[in-house]
């Protein structure tokens, strides 16, 4: 999978879980800033994004993660080696 | 409206006593209920076809709640068989007395796995559908030991008192997903445990509770029943005590 199609595909998500339109959700957007999100908005688009994808994101990776953008990263590196870009 | 989206529930240790009569009484209020147990098959059988019975709908269904696969294994079969789960009953417990001096680590350990970190681990797995869901009750079993102490009863007191502190923590951080998270502490109750203490044990807990008597296992589910219902909607975080007066 390229890392655009994630890209995508991970802030369609986004946007729907933090009942955000889906233009605001760009790579360089802030969850917390720009998106609104609280913590419990966070953890709920972790979960979704993780069925989405089929993959588990430990709680201490998303420490780090501010961004749309960051988020879209993560979820990549958590996919098959074979299915990345 | 409420009933219909909170269709499914989940007792753990409902083979019998607390766990048996809340199960029978959540399926009385229409609710499907997955009738939890451990090492008691045929306890959960009869449950479930009581319930049937009775006209409502039970599914027994393996759960230790000490072993993360089994959870997992538990609500996934839960989920295709009934569906999400919307109440969680966390009943399974463990109490083994002996004074603190001598007290076995492994025991210890056993009692704080179950009653508090076993606790956990379902309240976890069971927000997740709870939160799409933006509807959900957990009720925590908890005990009178939790708000004032018993000798010979460390461990289990302080995993009582986790369990309040638990409930108190998890209210908070869900109330705003239309989850509530309450706790009962129920008193000296007819039970397995009781039936075997003597005549002795059992008139000094009677002359302990204002009540003058033990609770039943009813007595207790009902207050169960209430929290995991739609009257009880703006109860959160609470701390209800179904002892007979003993903790008043
Ligand atoms: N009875 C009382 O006076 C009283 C007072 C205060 C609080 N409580 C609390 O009320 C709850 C129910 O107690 P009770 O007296 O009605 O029943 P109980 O006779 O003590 O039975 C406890 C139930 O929990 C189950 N259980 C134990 N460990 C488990 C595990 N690892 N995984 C899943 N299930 C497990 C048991 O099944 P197995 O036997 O198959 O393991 C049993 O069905 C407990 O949390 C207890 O601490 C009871």
């Amino acid at each position: 999978m390229e890392i655009t199609e994630i890209q995508e595909r991970v802030s369609k998500i986004l946007a729907e879980n933090l009942s955000v339109p889906e233009e605001k959700v760009t790579p360089e957007a802030r969850f917390q800033e720009d998106l609104d999100a609280d913590s419990l908005d966070l953890v709920e688009a972790v979960l979704a994004l993780e069925e989405e994808f089929g993959v588990s994101i430990p709680e201490e990776e998303m420490e780090g993660v501010r961004t749309v953008g960051q988020a879209a990263q993560l979820v990549a590196s958590k996919l098959e080696p074979s299915t990345q870009a | 409206m409420s009933d219909r989206r909170a269709s499914v529930a989940l007792v753990t240790g409902a083979s019998r006593a607390i766990g048996r009569a809340t199960a029978l009484a959540l399926a009385r209020s229409g609710l499907a209920v997955a009738v939890g147990y451990r090492s008691d098959p045929e306890g959960a059988e009869e449950v479930a076809a009581k319930a049937s019975a009775d006209g409502g709908r039970a599914l027994p269904i393996s759960i230790d709640v000490t072993e993360e696969k089994s959870i997992e294994g538990a609500f996934t079969r839960i989920e295709s068989e009934l569906g999400t789960v919307r109440v969680l009953v966390n009943n399974a417990g463990l109490s083994k007395d002996g004074l603190a001096v001598r007290y076995p680590t492994e025991a210890w350990d056993a009692t704080v796995n179950t009653n508090l970190r076993g606790a956990f681990l379902c309240s976890r797995r069971a927000l997740r559908g709870m939160l799409k869901a933006r509807w959900g009750r957990i009720v925590n079993i908890a005990s009178a030991a939790a708000l004032r102490g018993n000798s010979g009863q460390s461990a289990y007191s302080a995993s009582k008192a986790g369990l309040v502190g638990m409930t108190r923590s998890m209210a908070r951080e869900v109330a705003i997903r239309g989850i509530t998270v309450n706790a009962v502490c129920p008193g000296f109750v007819e039970s397995k445990i009781t039936a075997v203490a003597g005549d002795e044990l059992r008139q000094r807990y009677i002359e302990m509770t204002p009540a003058g008597r033990f609770g039943t296992p009813e007595e207790i589910a009902g207050v169960i029943a209430f929290l995991a219902g739609p009257e009880a909607s703006y109860v959160t975080g609470a701390i209800l005590s179904v002892d007979g007066g003993l903790t008043a």
